[in-house]
């Protein structure tokens, strides 16, 4: 008998936690931040912990987290553990360790940061490397970026904290962000009919496009399926249950650019992101034209809006013509939403701004 | 003995710069001589080239699992397999973290040394999902690697139309704003589905995530079919003392403009002897001053939960943000964790009969409307669930007494419970 697997589901985090974390579970004081990177919790009990965050590359080779491993074991008593933003955390007891791990970290080109209000690590998919449906690249375009906006990583000097994502296609895996960098499909799934009968399950096909759009077809004699490219809205979901669908294309698949995405229910509740750029090259090895709108929108954003106010909350009191006129992005027919629900995001007002 | 790296000229070019670089990684493993994963690296850094240079992905699915398990290994089988032989197989073990992705250093170490021996030496932390993404194994190596992890404590997490691996925030390991204890959620709730995430056969995914206060640091409201979200029904804390100090550093002006007036429900105002009053009952705990004010503000002693479904990504009929379906509950004594365990039984199952196939909670909801949803699990309608009452009035309300006899006689019994 084959050995059967152990059900344990989610492992205890205690096991694994650093001691004082652990000692004083549920009974936190207060925390403030000394530096950028740098996060001190003060307990009940009047233990302190001095957390250090720092970027990583997170797609990482295993002599990249033994590295980690080894500064963990010399500055930071042996315990990390990782952001919702692949950001590392090494915690320490000690006040007179945190300078020392800093200086290790940058020396050994992690980048302390990500804290309060700084741009942090951007939330990203797999895309080339691993997807089976990539418009373009996860990993590569994040570096690119990263390497751009670095300062602000190290830096807290944004209004408030800016979190950056990017999906390598439509279904959006990267989450909703204050920017986000998304493939955007602009042509209709070229469908290689030799292939569909065998591959894909057509009933389920037909049924996973949002448009009704995909019927079943007899084409050269072989059941296939046929796209009504006037309804398509390229949106790619025939492609993950259908590969002889090929929606993506070296030339015409897209990046686009939303913000406004925030999740906590800070000041506002939380809230989708809104396109503001599209038709932007899918450019390797380094996305300069997308990096250039995502750095020009934190810019102006950075100059613009008040402390504390997320990207979200300044376009709100700024107003999106505002916003269009300070990143000199045009406003196409396209930012007008024609999808189920739409008529709410009209201004049925005469509240405008002169 | 290994065979020659490709030429990787546009990869190259993401090797230079400030961040840390994957690529930097991937050359270290190809070039790791001797090691069992060289030459898959070395083809596998030529897959990745010649998607750089056509603008094109080529992985393809497929199936290949563990024993006794149905889902968690995302196969991938490479369309180039003939220019790169020695990557073909490349598939990603998803494995759950310790719930709030806690590590030790010596438990880091011993999952590197696993991957070393069955896999490619490449390992992300963490996937969108939560899950470590042991990333590049052979066909044949999965069930060996997975066996390591598992006698080490850890299983694999979910893929396809199963409950997946869940999420929870640091909380109250390390922070004062927490009003659950997440990781006790987090892991009663995934460990009580585990037959539903190994062996997937739900209509489709189905994500439980766990913040511990209303910054939701989780982005559960818009990531998760079930929400759970730490706060508190009493008061908040105001240290007047604290506040004072905090007025005399930042000033009365930064104060006003930055606490007072951010208020979403007005329920601030700043006294003339620089206290703070609280207008508690108008305070929908969205925790902003207490993020502004961090020694002098912080959530009540009254803490619970409040649960939101629905929530879910694009496909298929948009974004869709979850929506409140219990407004306040409170997890004291091992009854109150079960009775949430229970709605979440009852919610999945109800999920598993009626969502059409590929449909999340939030859509079925969508389809079926909210109060048909609240009746199967089995809640009760609450003024709470609601931005506004309804708009049209092209409704039948045939049985408007009944209900509104209902509504009497739940508040008569909330009296006579309190």
């Amino acid at each position: 008998m084959p050995n059967m697997p152990i059900e344990s589901g989610v492992p205890d985090p205690f096991q694994y936690m650093h001691p004082t974390l652990a000692k004083n579970f549920g009974a936190w004081d207060y925390h403030d931040r000394p530096r950028p990177g740098v996060l001190r919790h003060v307990a009940k009990s009047g233990d302190q912990v001095w957390t250090v965050r720092a970027g990583t590359q997170r797609q990482m080779d295993l002599y990249t987290v033994r590295k980690l491993c080894d500064i963990a074991d010399e500055y930071a008593e042996g315990y990390v553990r990782f952001t919702i933003r692949s950001n590392i955390e090494f915690m320490v007891t000690d006040q007179g360790k945190v300078d020392p791990l800093v200086a290790k970290l940058q020396t050994e080109g992690f980048p302390v940061g990500g804290t309060g209000n700084s741009v942090s690590m951007v939330a990203h998919t797999q895309g080339w490397l691993h997807c089976d449906i990539p418009g373009t690249d996860a990993s590569g375009v994040v570096k690119a970026l990263m390497d751009e906006l670095h300062e602000e990583f190290v830096r807290e000097e944004m209004p408030n904290r800016v979190h950056l994502t990017t999906s390598c296609c439509q279904i959006n895996c990267g989450g909703q962000g204050d920017i986000a960098i998304n493939i955007q499909h602009t042509k209709p799934p070229k469908i290689n009919h030799d292939l569909v009968a065998n591959v894909c399950e057509r009933p389920s096909v037909v049924a996973r496009c949002p448009v009704a759009a995909i019927r079943p077809a007899l084409v050269n004699g072989k059941p296939s399926l046929e796209v009504d490219e006037k309804k398509c809205i390229c949106c790619g979901a025939c492609y993950p249950p259908c590969p002889p669908m090929q929606i993506n294309d070296p030339e015409h698949s897209k990046l686009a650019i939303w913000v406004g995405g925030n999740h906590s229910n800070a000041r506002s509740k939380p809230s989708f992101q809104k396109l503001v750029a599209a038709g932007i090259p899918n450019n390797p090895p380094r996305w300069p034209e997308a990096g250039a709108i995502v750095k020009k929108i934190l810019k102006v954003y950075k100059e613009d809006a008040c402390e504390w106010e997320r990207m979200n909350d300044w376009i709100e009191r700024i107003g999106w013509p505002r916003f269009f006129e300070l990143t000199e992005l045009p406003f196409t027919k396209f930012h007008i939403d024609n999808w189920r629900g739409a008529r709410r995001s009209l201004n049925a007002s005469t509240h405008i701004r002169f | 003995m290994a065979k020659e790296m490709h030429s990787t000229p546009m990869l190259d070019q993401l090797e230079s710069g400030p961040w840390p670089s994957f690529i930097t990684g991937l050359k270290r493993l190809a070039n790791d001589e001797g090691k069992p994963y060289q030459n898959m690296m070395i083809d596998l850094l030529g897959q990745l080239e010649h998607s750089y240079e056509t603008r094109k992905g080529y992985w393809k699915g497929g199936t290949v699992g563990v024993l006794g398990y149905g889902g968690g290994v995302i196969p991938r089988f490479s369309e180039v397999a003939a220019k790169f032989p020695e990557s073909k197989e490349f598939h990603t073990l998803r494995i759950q973290p310790p719930a709030g992705m806690h590590y030790s250093s010596k438990l880091l170490r011993d999952m590197c040394d696993v991957w070393e021996k069955h896999g490619s030496g490449l390992v992300a932390f963490h996937g969108q999902s939560g899950d470590i993404m042991f990333q590049g194994v052979a066909t044949d190596k999965v069930q060996t690697a997975f066996d390591e992890f598992n006698a080490m404590g850890f299983d694999l997490g979910g893929a396809g139309p199963a409950v997946r691996t869940g999420m929870s925030c640091v909380g109250a390991a390390r922070c004062e704003q927490s009003c659950a204890n997440e990781q006790k959620l987090h892991r009663m709730l995934v460990n009580n589905f585990l037959d539903d995430m190994h062996r997937p056969a739900l209509p489709y995914k189905f994500k439980f995530k766990v913040s511990g206060c209303p910054n939701d640091c989780m982005n559960s409201i818009e990531r998760a079919d079930m929400a759970i979200i730490g706060t508190w029904r009493d008061d908040m804390k105001v240290k007047q003392d604290e506040v004072q100090a905090f007025v005399a550093k930042k000033g009365r002006k930064y104060v006003i403009d930055n606490v007072i007036t951010r208020c979403p429900t007005k329920a601030l105002s700043l006294n003339d002897d620089d206290t703070l009053a609280v207008d508690n009952r108008n305070c929908v705990r969205c925790m902003h001053c207490i993020n502004v004010m961090t020694k002098a503000l912080s959530v009540g002693d009254d803490k619970g939960i409040t649960v939101l479904m629905g929530g879910k990504r694009t496909l298929k009929i948009g974004d869709l943000m979850g929506t409140v379906v219990i407004p306040f509950m409170k997890l004291e004594t091992e009854e109150d964790y079960e009775r949430l365990v229970e709605i979440a039984e009852e919610t999945i199952d109800f999920f598993a009969e009626n969502a059409l196939e590929h449909e999340r909670t939030g859509e079925m909801i969508e389809r079926i409307g909210l109060v048909n949803f609240l009746e199967g699990i089995g809640l009760e309608v609450d003024p709470n669930m609601v931005s506004e009452p309804r708009q049209s009035s092209y409704v039948r309300m045939d049985t408007w007494d009944e209900e509104a006899e209902k509504w009497f006689a739940r508040k008569a019994e909330e009296k006579a419970a309190a």
